[in-house]
C-alpha cells in the first residue's frame, strides 16, 4: 500500500534557517531518511519550492496558468514523501516521526494505485 | 420457518459473519458487507427450497465467502490487488468458524471500528452495526438521524477503512494502551448516549445501555488482564444497577440522593463489584476503575446520608490527577461539599469561576446552587438555580433542576 504524506507547516513556525535548532532539525531529517531507506518503505521524496507555485487548468480546450497553489491556505507545503507500507498505522507511524509533524500537520492519503509506475 | 431462522441469523449471527469474512478479506470490510448482505439474501432462498442448515452461522460464512471470491475474480482491480486470495478457493470456513476465533475477530473488528483516523460519530456508528449487530434503522434512531443518511455515513466510513487500510488487528503492544482506550471511549459514549439522552424527548433509551454493556462485556472477556477494559464493565454495570431508579413515571429524573435504593438491581450490583474487585486485583487503576470504585461506594451506602464521603472526594482527586476535566472537578466540589461542608466545596468551584469557557456549562451552575443552598446563601442558590435552568434542553433534566429549586 503506497501513501503520500503532505508536510505543511504554517509560517513562522518551526526552527528558522541559520540556527543551531534548524541545523538539529536537518540532522533528525537525514537520520530518518536513512532509516526509511533502510527499512525499504521510501519511494520518493524531496522539498518543494513554496515561492514558485504554478496551478495549470486545461478546461474547455483552453490552458490557463496561474501562480501560486489552486487553493490559498495559510500553511505551506514544504515537501512530500510516498512510502510503501502495509497499512494506515505503519504510514502513521513515520508521519508521526517526522520533526514537522511536532509544528505543522502531515497529511496521509492512500493512493488509489490504478497506475503504477 | 425459514424467516424465524433468517431473522435470529441475522440478529445473532451476522456480525461474527462480517467479522471473520472481513479477516479473510484481509480487512477490506466494504466488500465483506456487500458480500454479507449477498449470504443472507442467498440464504431467504436455499434455507426455503433445503431447509435451515444445522450452523446457519458458518453456512452463511462459506456462503459469504464464495460470493466475495466471485467479485473479486471479476473485479481486475482488485484481483490485481489480492492475488493470493484467488488462490485460496478451496479453504474452507467451516472450520474457521469457531466460537474462539470469531471472538477474536470480533476483538479485531472492534479495534478496526475505532480507529482514530475515523470520525467519531462513525466509530459508534461502525461499533454498532459490525460489533454488536445493530441494524441501520436501530443505530438511526439511536442517533436521531434518518436511516439513509446513518446508511450513508456507514458507508463512508467503510470506504475509508478499506481505502486508507486501516488494519484489522488487535494494536501491537506499543499502541495497545492509546487504542484500547479509544475503543473504551466509543463503548462509554454508547452507553452514556442511551442513560442521559442528549437527543430527543426519550430520557433513557435502555436499548443502548444494554448494547454498551453487552460490548463492555465481551471487552472483559477478550480483554481480562485490562484493568480498564474491567473497570468500564464494572462502572457500567454499577451506574445501570440505578436504571430503575433514575426515572419518574413523568420521565423527571431522580437524583441519587433522591432514589428509592430498593429498586437498585442487587444482581448488576453483586457483579459489577466482583469485576471491579478483579480489576483491582491488576493493580492500575485508571479512570474507568476510578469511576466504578464511586460508583461502588454509592451502591453500598444504604442511604444518601449515609455515603463515605470523604473516600469519594479522595476518588475524584485521583481521578482529576489521571483526567482532568470541569466534570471531574465539580463532582469532587459536591463530594468535599459533605465530606468537608457546603463551603470548602464552593471554595472548589470558585477555582473553577476563572474559566470562561464554563460560563454556560450548566452542571457547574447547578452544583453552585446546590452548595450554596447548603451553606444557607438563599439568594446566592436562586441566582444559580437560575442560570442552570436557563442552560438545560432536555425535558427531564429541566424538571429535575425545578424540583431542586423549589427544595
Amino acid at each position: 500500500m503506497q501513501y503520500l504524506i503532505m508536510l505543511h507547516f504554517p509560517p513562522g513556525k518551526g526552527p528558522q534557517e541559520g540556527t543551531p535548532e534548524y541545523d538539529a532539525e536537518m540532522e533528525r531529517w537525514g537520520r530518518l531518511n536513512d532509516e526509511m531507506r533502510k527499512a525499504g518503505v521510501m519511494v520518493a521524496a524531496s522539498g518543494l519550492d513554496p515561492d514558485a507555485v504554478t496551478t495549470v487548468r486545461n478546461h474547455a480546450g483552453e490552458v490557463a496558468v496561474t501562480d501560486g497553489p489552486y487553493a490559498e491556505t495559510k500553511e505551506i507545503l514544504f515537501s512530500f514523501y510516498v512510502i510503501d507500507v502495509p497499512d494506515l498505522d505503519a504510514a502513521i507511524e513515520w508521519a508521526a516521526k517526522m520533526p514537522s509533524a511536532e509544528y505543522g500537520s502531515n497529511e496521509v492519503r492512500p493512493t488509489v494505485g490504478y497506475e503504477q509506475a | 420457518v425459514t424467516t424465524a431462522a433468517l431473522e435470529r441469523a441475522y440478529r445473532d449471527e451476522r456480525a461474527l459473519v462480517l467479522s471473520t469474512i472481513t479477516r479473510r478479506l484481509g480487512g477490506d470490510i466494504a466488500l465483506a458487507e456487500d458480500v454479507v448482505q449477498d449470504a443472507f439474501v442467498a440464504a431467504a432462498v436455499e434455507w426455503d427450497r433445503r431447509g435451515v442448515p444445522d450452523r446457519p452461522g458458518a453456512w452463511l460464512t462459506t456462503t459469504a465467502w464464495r460470493k466475495a471470491l466471485d467479485r473479486i475474480r471479476r473485479d481486475r482491480v482488485a484481483a490485481a490487488h489480492a492475488p493470493d486470495l484467488v488462490q485460496d478457493v478451496s479453504y474452507d470456513l467451516e472450520d474457521d468458524f469457531e466460537r474462539s476465533s470469531v471472538e477474536d475477530d470480533q476483538l479485531r473488528m472492534q479495534f478496526m471500528c475505532c480507529h482514530p483516523a475515523l470520525p467519531a460519530e462513525a466509530r459508534m456508528a461502525l461499533t454498532l452495526r459490525s460489533v454488536a449487530g445493530l441494524t441501520v434503522p436501530e443505530i438511526a434512531r439511536a442517533f436521531l438521524a434518518s436511516e439513509r443518511a446513518m446508511e450513508q455515513r456507514l458507508v463512508r466510513a467503510r470506504r475509508k477503512i478499506t481505502g486508507a487500510a486501516i488494519p484489522f488487528r488487535v494494536p501491537p503492544d506499543e499502541l495497545l494502551t492509546e487504542r484500547l482506550g479509544g475503543v473504551l471511549r466509543v463503548v462509554y459514549l454508547a452507553y452514556t448516549e442511551g442513560h442521559v439522552a442528549t437527543r430527543g424527548e426519550q430520557p433513557v433509551r435502555g436499548d443502548l445501555c444494554d448494547e454498551a454493556i453487552r460490548l463492555a462485556r465481551l471487552l472483559a472477556r477478550l480483554m481480562p488482564d485490562e484493568a480498564e477494559t474491567l473497570g468500564l464493565l464494572a462502572l457500567l454495570l454499577l451506574t445501570d444497577a440505578r436504571r430503575a431508579a433514575r426515572l419518574r413515571p413523568d420521565g423527571s429524573f431522580v437524583g441519587l440522593d433522591e432514589q428509592d435504593r430498593t429498586l437498585w438491581d442487587a444482581a448488576r450490583i453483586a457483579e459489577g463489584t466482583r469485576v471491579l474487585e478483579r480489576a483491582f486485583a491488576l493493580r492500575r487503576p485508571g479512570p474507568y476503575v476510578i469511576q466504578a470504585a464511586i460508583a461502588a461506594l454509592h451502591a453500598q451506602a444504604p442511604a444518601w446520608e449515609a455515603t463515605d464521603w470523604p473516600q469519594i472526594a479522595a476518588l475524584y482527586a485521583e481521578l482529576e490527577r489521571h483526567d482532568p476535566s470541569p466534570v471531574v472537578t465539580i463532582n469532587r466540589a459536591v463530594a468535599v461539599g459533605f465530606a468537608d461542608g457546603a463551603d470548602a466545596g464552593l471554595a472548589i468551584l470558585d477555582a473553577l469561576e476563572s474559566d470562561a469557557r464554563l460560563d454556560r456549562y450548566q452542571p457547574l451552575h447547578a452544583a453552585r446552587a446546590e452548595l450554596r443552598r447548603r451553606a444557607g446563601d438563599e439568594p446566592g442558590a436562586e441566582a444559580a438555580y437560575a442560570e442552570a435552568l436557563a442552560l438545560t434542553s432536555n425535558p427531564a433534566e429541566r424538571a429535575a433542576l425545578e424540583r431542586r429549586r423549589r427544595g
